[in-house]
């Protein structure tokens, strides 16, 4: 846990404080999000919590130990940097820059070497193609992992990341956040975020920490803050479509609901229609005996006879069940769809969720907060 | 007798004033590169230091090298030590104003990625400073290298040999063939030293960036 009390820096010279009197605590395992405009201190919070910058006042405590009395070099080495501007390495390969650390804390060759791989590929770099690459030689999207892989390589249990995916397009930035989301799921490190961006912070954040000329303005989980904006200045950061955007913060699989009826690949039409009855339905969702989703049925075909194998249609609106409800959203209007199939990872079949779920969601979510 | 024909007589010799220049040029850029970074450094990490390093490599390049030379008679005598001191003394003011600009120009994050890893002050001089600085330094050692090849003729002067002992032996036998003997070698021996230096520079530019 980060306990952060009363910080403030006062760079010399200056007359206003860059941070002022800031008190934040972050629970293990959580992503805190710092967001706010441009100047208001948040790069500045970051490198006090690992001493780059020292404080004017306050405190800062990791597990109850006041990082002012830690080296600062055992400190660092355990907690994950990812700095703002990247900052690979120009001169070292795409391995070397992910090796740094695990080369100075002295791991033995091969255990650096596993490592830097399996983090290559944890970011979706291939190693045999990437590792003797140099930064220069990528895109910005692939710096921006490099540069995340490098700083968990001593698989540090806090990381500290300053806008990661900044530098990037839109469609990458998205991407990007998804596959970290995925990561952070299985790797639950205690992670301070920061950006400028709203949306990045309520898509990546279990707690969202709005500051404002040094000063923090509002300290709450994503939905809290979406729910009941402090003020004025928040409203504004949030933007008009508050409820669209709660939509962003519920996944597909926290409101799919089982299929009525689901087909066995090896059923025949005649097995179909004893367990549905003459009850009309849309469609006959097929799976095989490993719970894959093969497609659907219409039911139209079931006056036919035999097996159904040759009658199975592909299933167009499909997602996966880590995938939010505004994009689920997105994806039943472009496919033209009022259901729509949500698998896992491999393609299990896990429910469905139809247009009349989501309404119910956007609406008992306001409900909940008015 | 012809020019051609001269070199083709004496090539023995010229062969070996030759060999005597490269080492006494070798030689002095060795204990100038050493001495040079470390000033740079020094001058980098320290910036009261730089102020009083940087001026003092700057003002003794003023002083004419036969003047050096005649200064440090009385503290060394004539010969070797005094003419690589002289030498090194040319040497540093390039070296140590690389060494210096070319580590106080590294971009700031790469500083601030490599402390915010963890990485000691030494991890971070030797394998971020130094490796990043590296064209810049080569960039300055060349210019002396070219710089201390020309100085270096002067240098027979006292006596210690190289290809300026054909430009001083044939000034004082009024022999054309000589003086021009050394004065071209001391050239090829720029351009060649040049080039090589230039090419060793670009590799790290690439290396680097
Ligand atoms: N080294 C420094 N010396 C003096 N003032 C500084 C220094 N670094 C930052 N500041 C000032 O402190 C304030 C906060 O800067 P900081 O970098 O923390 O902002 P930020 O929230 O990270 O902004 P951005 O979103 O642009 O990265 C700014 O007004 C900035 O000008
Ligand atoms: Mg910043």
């Amino acid at each position: 846990m980060i306990r952060i009390k009363n910080l403030t820096k006062i760079y010399p010279g200056a007359e206003i404080p860059a941070v002022d009197n800031l008190n934040l605590e972050i629970g293990e395992g959580e992503t805190c999000v710092l967001v706010g405009p441009s100047g208001c201190g948040k790069t500045t919070t970051l490198k006090m919590i690992n001493k780059l910058i020292i404080p004017t006042e306050g405190t800062i405590l990791i597990d109850g130990e006041n990082v002012l009395k830690v080296d600062p070099i055992e400190l660092r080495r355990n907690i994950g940097y990812v700095i703002q501007e990247i900052g690979l390495f120009p001169h070292m390969t795409i391995f070397e820059n992910i090796a740094t650390v695990s080369n100075e804390l002295n791991w033995p060759k091969d255990k650096i070497k596993d490592r830097v791989y399996e983090l290559m590929e944890l970011m979706d770099l291939d190693p045999e193609i990437y590792r003797n690459r140099r930064p220069s030689d990528l895109s910005g999207g692939q710096r921006q992992r490099v540069g995340v892989a490098r700083a968990m390589a001593a698989n540090p249990p806090v990381m500290l990341m300053d806008e990661p995916f900044g530098a990037v397009d839109p469609i990458t930035r998205g991407r990007l956040q998804d596959e970290f989301l995925n990561l952070q799921e299985k790797l639950k490190k205690t992670i301070i975020f920061v950006t400028h961006d709203i949306n990045e912070a309520l898509k990546m954040g279990t707690k969202i920490a709005v500051m404002r000329g040094g000063k923090l303005v509002q300290y709450t989980s994503p939905d809290g803050l979406l729910a009941q904006p402090e003020n004025e200045f928040v409203e504004d950061l949030i933007g008009g479509d508050s409820t669209l955007k709660r939509l962003h913060l519920v996944l597909a699989k926290e409101v799919m609901k089982n299929p009525l009826y689901v087909a066995r690949d090896s059923d025949s039409i005649a097995d179909i229609k004893a367990k549905i009855g003459d009850k009309p339905k849309s469609k006959i969702y097929v799976t095989d005996s490993e719970n894959t989703l093969m497609g659907y049925l219409p039911y139209a075909q079931l006056k036919r006879e035999g097996s159904i194998n040759s009658l199975i249609q592909p299933v167009k609106a499909k997602i996966a069940d880590y995938t939010r409800l505004s994009e689920a959203l997105s994806e039943m209007l472009s496919v033209g769809n009022s259901m729509i199939c949500v698998v896992d990872d491999d393609n299990n079949f896990k429910g469905v969720i139809s247009l009349q779920d989501i309404l119910d969601t956007a609406k008992s979510e306001s409900e909940i907060h008015s | 007798m012809g020019f051609i024909e001269f070199l083709f007589t004496r090539n023995q010799m010229v062969l070996r004033l030759l060999l005597e220049h490269i080492w006494l040029v070798l030689f002095a850029i060795i204990i100038a590169i050493i001495v040079g970074v470390f000033l740079g450094l020094i001058s980098a990490y320290y910036p009261i230091i730089s102020k009083i390093i940087l001026p003092f490599t700057q003002i003794t390049m003023t002083v004419p090298s036969i003047a050096l030379m005649g200064i440090l008679i009385p503290l060394v005598g004539i010969g070797m030590i005094n003419a690589i001191i002289c030498l090194v003394v040319y040497s540093l003011l390039s070296i140590v104003r690389n060494t210096y600009t070319g580590i106080k120009e590294i971009p700031e994050e790469y500083i601030e990625a490599a402390r915010g890893m963890g990485m000691t002050k030494r991890w971070i001089l030797f394998k971020i400073k130094l490796p990043l600085a590296l064209p810049v330094i080569i960039a300055g050692v060349r210019t002396s290298i070219v710089m201390i090849i020309g100085i270096g003729a002067i240098m027979s002067y006292i006596g210690v040999g190289g290809l300026g002992d054909l430009i001083f032996r044939g000034i004082a036998r009024t022999s054309r063939n000589m003086i021009l003997t050394g004065a071209i070698f001391v050239s090829i021996l720029s351009i060649v030293t040049d080039f090589f230096f230039g090419k060793l520079e670009n590799y790290f530019v690439k290396k680097t960036s």
